[in-house]
């Protein structure tokens, strides 16, 4: 035996025997300890770190639209998560096929690295996203993956996308300078929550409330809270929360909650920021060797890639969080489109001719059976049709090709197709 | 605590000769498990395939791209099948180290783990040689520590294998020079041969969860070939289940959910979040089935 093992039960006396198994008993105490505290920290330093709201003088709604407007953050680097989760079922690459088939735009060029076949990915899920800037003619996005990423670069007149996984490069190039382009730079960084409030206060009028909703802490920094809230019934938009910097005046997270509730539709926010200058060397970029490039074809005939970034930037959830007012500005790209309706209840409506969708049982063919799977069948006095949900958007398609597509609930839409009838 | 305070008074007395062993005993014993391991054919083998992983992939590169093509040849647009990092090694060879980890550290390395930690006290238990160990004045805490030690230098020296194996086949068969990290920005060599070996230690210290939990394994029984199978079944499980989308809740306490984090090493500026919660959960790993391999040896019976 050996002599450590001495506290086998075998020597030991009854009442010896029963305090070693005390003793062994009191030993798991260890790991168990170790697994509550652990379970305990996991648990408690979240609360914990949320140190209270910040205390920050008083400032009216009004005032603070205004600050978000004239904030002029021209630095900055952070690190911004974004979760989407409409409810669409998990299409993949069908969605963004469909997305930009709808958009009325080609097919793409086949690289994978261009934007806009990398940045319709933000449309589901949760990504995590960094950005930084300097000045107007200096942007970064990259896009962080599972070991790779992909960085979208605009520095001076080159714009550069970067997929690290397939090591391809996209090439595009923007005017230098120029006032104009600052208002279309902006829109290189769709995925910050300054983008989405800047859409979101487009839907400002006599049909929403707005409000200074306290404050919050936001990446460390302080922050008023702006509550944006429709005052209509019928419209699927519970409520928009925007935290914005109380320093800067830049929004620092963005939030559209779904008026049934449940969890956030959107939930874009910073999660590091910081207004120091980024170093040069962020925005400098070489295409690596032997990668492959691909040359933005409508750069040479046409200066400006942005006007065709701008829809893909700019997808599915974005219709959304654009809010029925601002549906205005995709309908511009389809012909026939028309809006119903005021405020959050507005309703695009367009013709497809009836052949554009098979819609509903009535449409022979595979397609038509899968699409009309994904929807519900409705009747009304507008005949038959079938509406695709999701948390956010509905759209109604008739059988005779009548596309209704608002923010607004299954019930409205269905209304508005029998007064247009 | 040592062992000695749980010895009844009548076995201590006539032991306070062999008490107290020096510091350099701690070393003697160490040297003489790392020399014991690393002896093993077992051992040699597991490193041997090791060694091999990162040549295969290397040769198999460079034939698909021999015929001039561009690197990741995945056809147009692809670049999602294959390792992470696999479609920059033609263009520079210290991509393979990146590569090889990375092929390597979902199940090669691991389970390289998973046998030398299971064999660590169950092996012998097995072999009949746990119990003149025992007789050494080396103290059980003493000894389960050297096997962790071992387990965990077992651990670097397997990464280091993988990655010195990587840096030899990507120096003969690629270019080598300045490369571009996954952000798009570039680094000098040395700068990227100093991540290269970051990296390598971070792989290593991520073993460090699954080379606990397969020295727990290894106290609740005496059959080695049980306490391996054991370890390296709950490594596959976790790997499976970690895959399933509807688990998402639990995952994040997985040991292995952040294991692929070390490629953030190599974004510019670094992205340390996941980085940290992977060393923070291998951390926790260790600490409680450590601790729990802790309780069970010290109680355990010792009857082989």
């Amino acid at each position: 035996m050996a002599p450590y093992a001495s506290d086998d039960s075998t020597t030991a006396g009854e009442a010896d025997d029963l305090r070693s198994g005390r003793r062994k008993a009191a030993r798991y105490v260890v790991p168990v300890t170790v697994m509550g505290v652990a379970a305990a920290t996991i648990g408690l330093v979240p609360a914990l770190a949320d140190s209270g709201d910040p205390d920050l003088p008083k400032i009216s709604a009004q005032q603070l639209i205004e600050k978000i407007a004239q904030s002029d953050v021209q630095q900055l680097s952070g690190t911004v998560k974004i979760s989407t989760d409409l409810g669409l079922p998990d299409l993949g690459g069908l969605q963004s096929g469909l997305l930009s088939g709808a958009a009325g735009k080609g097919g793409d060029d086949g690289s994978s690295a261009d934007p806009s076949t990398k940045l319709t990915e933000l449309a589901s899920g949760t990504h995590t996203v960094r950005v930084a800037a300097d000045g107007p003619d200096r942007q970064k996005l990259s896009l962080l993956e599972n070991a790779a990423e992909y960085s979208l670069i605009h520095n001076g007149k080159d714009v550069w996308g970067y997929d690290s996984k397939s090591n391809e490069v996209y090439h595009g190039t923007s005017p230098e300078g120029a006032d104009k382009t600052r208002e279309k730079d902006e829109r290189d960084l769709p995925a910050t929550p300054k983008d989405l409030t800047e859409e979101a206060l487009k839907s400002v009028d006599a049909t929403t409330s707005v409000t200074v909703d306290g404050t919050v802490q936001v990446a460390g920094r302080d922050a008023y809270k702006l509550l944006i809230k429709p005052k209509q019934s019928g419209t699927t938009v519970g409520a928009i929360s925007v935290a914005v910097d109380a320093k800067t005046g830049l929004p620092l997270k963005f939030t559209l909650t779904p008026a049934r509730g449940g969890a956030a539709v959107v939930d874009a926010g910073f999660t590091q920021v910081s207004f120091a200058k980024p170093a040069a060397s962020t925005f400098d970029f070489t295409p690596p060797k032997g990668a492959k490039v691909t040359e933005d074809k409508k750069s040479g005939a046409e200066p400006k890639p942005e006007p065709e970034l701008k829809p893909e930037l700019k997808p599915e959830p974005e219709h959304g969080q654009r809010s029925p007012k601002s549906e205005g500005d995709l309908g511009k790209e389809l012909d026939g489109l028309k809006t119903i309706g005021e405020g959050w209840n507005s309703i695009a409506t367009f013709d497809t001719g009836g052949e554009g969708v098979p819609s509903g049982a009535g449409a022979g063919g595979d397609l038509g059976g899968f699409l009309g799977s994904l929807g519900d069948q409705v009747s009304g006095k507008f005949g038959k049709g079938t509406v695709f949900s999701t948390r956010l958007v509905n759209a109604l398609i008739t059988d005779d090709g009548k596309v209704y597509v608002g923010a607004v609930t299954k019930d409205a839409l269905v209304k508005a197709a029998n007064t247009a009838k | 605590m040592s062992r000695a305070d749980v010895v009844p008074q009548s076995y201590a007395t006539g032991e306070q000769a062999l008490r107290k062993p020096s510091p350099l005993w701690t070393f003697g014993l160490l040297r003489n498990e790392l020399m014991t391991t690393l002896r093993r054919w077992r051992t040699l083998a597991l490193l041997g395939v090791l060694a091999a992983v990162p040549i295969l992939v290397g040769i198999a590169v460079k034939i698909e791209t021999s015929d001039g093509s561009p690197g990741g040849g995945h056809g147009s647009g692809g670049g999602g099948g294959g390792p992470a990092f696999i479609a920059q090694i033609t263009n520079n060879g210290l991509f393979l180290v990146f590569t090889a980890l990375a092929a390597t550290l979902p199940f090669f390395l691991p389970m390289a783990v998973g046998v030398v930690a299971g064999d660590a006290i169950a092996g012998e238990a097995n072999a009949g040689t746990l119990r003149y160990l025992l007789v050494a004045p080396a103290g059980r805490t003493r000894l389960l520590l050297t096997k962790y030690a071992t387990t965990m230098a077992f651990c670097l020296l397997a990464t280091l294998v993988v990655a010195t194996s990587a840096l030899a086949v990507g120096a003969l068969l690629f270019p080598l020079g300045d490369l571009t990290t996954i952000s798009g920005t570039r680094i000098g060599f040395a700068d990227g041969l100093g991540r290269a070996l970051l990296i390598a230690l971070v792989v290593a210290a991520s073993l460090t969860g699954i080379a606990a939990l397969g020295l727990f394994v290894s106290t609740l029984t005496n059959s080695g070939i049980a306490a391996m199978a054991t370890t390296v079944g709950l490594l596959i499980t976790v790997q499976i289940l970690d895959q399933i989308p509807q688990l998402h809740a639990i995952q994040p306490y997985f040991f292995s959910h952040y294991w692929l984090s070390f490629a953030d090493l190599m974004r510019d500026p670094v992205y340390y979040d996941e980085l940290v919660k992977n060393l923070g959960l291998q951390a926790l790993y260790a600490a409680v089935f450590g601790s729990a391999a802790w309780a069970r040896f010290t109680t355990k019976d010792v009857t082989a």
